[in-house]
């Protein structure tokens, strides 16, 4: 069974519980045979996480968004707003708080939590002066010697007329380009869908994190079964061949650190996983911090440069 | 290399008539000689003259798709192009179905190893690193191994101190390689990078079509960005874009002349006089020339 079924079975059986309170039944055994199916349902599915459930997961509406990290991870955060040149783009978050105390600018896709929050932040997707304003944020981090934070979640550049006109390719390209070469320490981690160029954009890093039920790949599932079968339809056989799992991805080198999430996913235990997130963030922190500008380049680009490489795969 | 531009020639009439060639030419043999059709206006045109017209209809002007080998024939000075990494080929790192029998397929056809050939060649004197994709391999699609040669050439480029020349077309990364083809991008626009960072020259021509990961990534990274007429540029195909705001496309949207409008690039450049701006451009550039050559007519 997919894990969306057993969902909705075990909305079921929460539903049946509900009912069993509400009418005063005293039946515990019921009851509690009940709850031990609940458990038990989750844990299997769990147990066996297909690709598309993970792809489910990864964008389950209950995932918390980027700014939800951003809110829980960062103390005295301040929002910075605009490219300086067109607009400001609502679908990229940035600005700067406190980790444990030190400063640090701090970028995130924000898929909103609402229709309405989706329709204000483009449901994740960036434009191009959203790119702009992840290169200005950038390079004021630089300037101020402040390490970088990404987080990752994003269906994918948006595809849109105005998006082509003022560039969405070069845009993406000079965040590449440009983020190899920031003389500061930068931390990326992938917490929902990491779509193609447009989550690559900011996701060149000396460290990459991916939450356990995350995902990355080269295009969505749906596109790449619509592509080479002509049928969307086929998305599930899709998730399965593309390896873009964060196991997968760890698997093959490209990320460096896995973040445990609990049965259920992440939004089951958010204050949990977020803890532990945090941890770890610094951890790593403190170690890019100690190293000298010259050697976290040099690393970075050979980082990138040996990764999926002919020999590395 | 002879062999491959030997090659052109009988790759233009395979193509013809399949889907990839929408807009090269379509062959028709008739009692007066070898014909093709203009995909783009449809009229019939001597295959010896176009040819020598560099594959441009003389009705209208549409500049034909190249291979790789063509290119090279039409840029290059005459036996100055030494290949790298030509034997580089790709394998199926994710065991996708039906790819590696895809790729044979489109060793043999275009008788080429991977959709970008590398090495470095003259341009009337002017000693250039040079990259040329092919959109007949794959759609010039970037896996693994097209981002892998393309990043070795950019690095010996950076390390002997060459100017860079790559002729880009690509439908973008190559979907059955999955996030491997996405780490290209890095990969190759860190090389492009540390290039520019070396003060040298890196000039970008994108011609038709370059879309997705190729065009977010080193193509539009040039100092000087030129590109071919009526090339399709963009970073969403026209088909996803139309799917998903579900309205009808300008007419010029994402061609050449649009983002030259749009201040993309810095010229679009008619494949006869491609040579020539390019002369011109290394000697503004102070590119060195090899001694004892001369300009060609
Ligand atoms: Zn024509």
């Amino acid at each position: 069974m997919s894990l969306k079924n057993t969902e909705l079975l075990i909305e079921q059986l929460k539903q049946q519980l509900e009912t069993l309170d509400e009418s005063g039944d005293k039946n515990n055994t019921l009851k509690s045979e009940l709850t031990q199916l609940i458990e038990n349902a989750q844990q299997e599915a769990f147990n066996q996480l297909e690709p598309e459930d993970k792809v489910y997961l990864a964008r389950h509406p209950l995932r918390p968004n980027a700014k939800s990290y951003i809110d829980t991870l960062f103390d005295d955060f301040i929002e910075m707003h605009g490219d300086r040149n067109y607009g400001d783009d609502k679908s990229i978050v940035g600005g700067i708080g406190l980790l444990q105390g030190i400063p640090v600018t701090v970028i995130g896709q924000v898929k909103g939590k609402t229709l309405e929050e989706n329709m204000e932040r483009n449901f994740g997707m960036p434009h191009p002066e959203g790119y702009r304003k992840v290169l200005r944020l950038a390079k004021q981090a630089e300037k101020f010697g402040r390490p970088i934070i990404t987080f990752i979640d994003t269906p994918g550049a948006y595809p849109g007329i105005g998006a082509e006109e003022r560039g969405q390719a070069e845009a993406i390209a000079a965040c590449l380009m440009t983020f190899m070469e920031l003389r500061v320490p930068i931390i990326a981690i992938v917490v929902g869908e990491g779509g193609s160029g447009g989550a690559l954009a900011i996701g060149i890093a000396d460290k990459i994190m991916m939450l356990e039920h995350s995902i990355y790949s080269v295009l969505s599932p749906e596109g790449f079964a619509s592509i080479l079968w002509k049928d969307a339809g086929r998305a599930k056989e899709a998730a399965k061949l593309m390896k873009l799992t964060a196991q997968d991805l760890h698997q093959f080198g490209i990320v460096d650190i896995l973040i445990e999430e609990p049965v259920g996913g992440i939004h089951t235990q958010v204050d949990f996983v977020m803890k532990q997130l945090k941890e770890v963030l610094f951890r790593e922190l403190m170690i890019l911090i100690d190293k000298d500008a010259n050697m976290l380049l040099d690393q970075r680009y050979k980082k990138f440069r040996n990764m999926a490489t002919p020999e590395a795969v | 290399m002879n062999k491959v531009f030997n090659e052109q020639r009988k790759k233009m009439k395979r193509f013809s008539g399949t889907k990839e060639s929408k807009r090269s030419h379509v062959v028709a043999n008739t009692p007066d000689g070898l014909y093709e059709k203009c995909g783009s206006c449809h009229e019939n045109v001597l295959m010896e003259d176009l040819q020598q017209n560099l594959y441009v209809c003389f009705h209208c002007g549409d500049h034909g798709r190249l291979s790789a080998a063509e290119r090279l024939k039409q840029i290059a000075d005459d036996g100055t192009f030494e290949e790298t990494f030509a034997s580089d080929i790709s394998n199926n790192p994710l065991s996708i179905p039906g790819y590696s029998e895809k790729l044979a397929q489109n060793r043999r056809k275009n008788n080429m190893n991977e959709a970008v050939v590398t090495g470095t060649c003259q341009i009337n004197g002017h000693e250039y690193a040079i990259a040329v994709m092919d959109s007949y391999f794959l759609m010039g699609s970037m896996g693994v191994v097209v981002g892998e040669k393309i990043t070795a050439l950019v690095e010996m480029a950076t390390e002997k101190k060459l100017p860079l020349l790559i002729f880009s077309t690509s439908g973008g990364a190559r979907m059955q390689e999955g996030i491997l083809s996405l780490m290209q991008m890095a990969k190759t626009s860190a090389a492009i990078g540390r290039h520019h960072n070396a003060g040298l020259l890196y000039i970008s021509v994108l011609t038709h079509p370059t879309t997705g990961g190729v065009s977010a990534s080193f193509a539009n990274l040039g100092d000087i960005i030129i590109a071919e007429p009526n090339a399709l540029i963009g970073f969403a195909g026209p088909r996803v874009i139309k799917q998903t705001i579900n309205q009808n496309l300008p007419e010029d949207f994402q061609r050449s002349e649009f983002l030259l409008e749009k201040g993309f690039v810095d010229q679009v450049v008619k494949r006869e006089h491609l040579k020539d701006v390019l002369t011109k451009l290394s000697k503004l550039h102070r590119i060195s020339e090899r001694n004892g050559h001369t300009d060609e007519p």
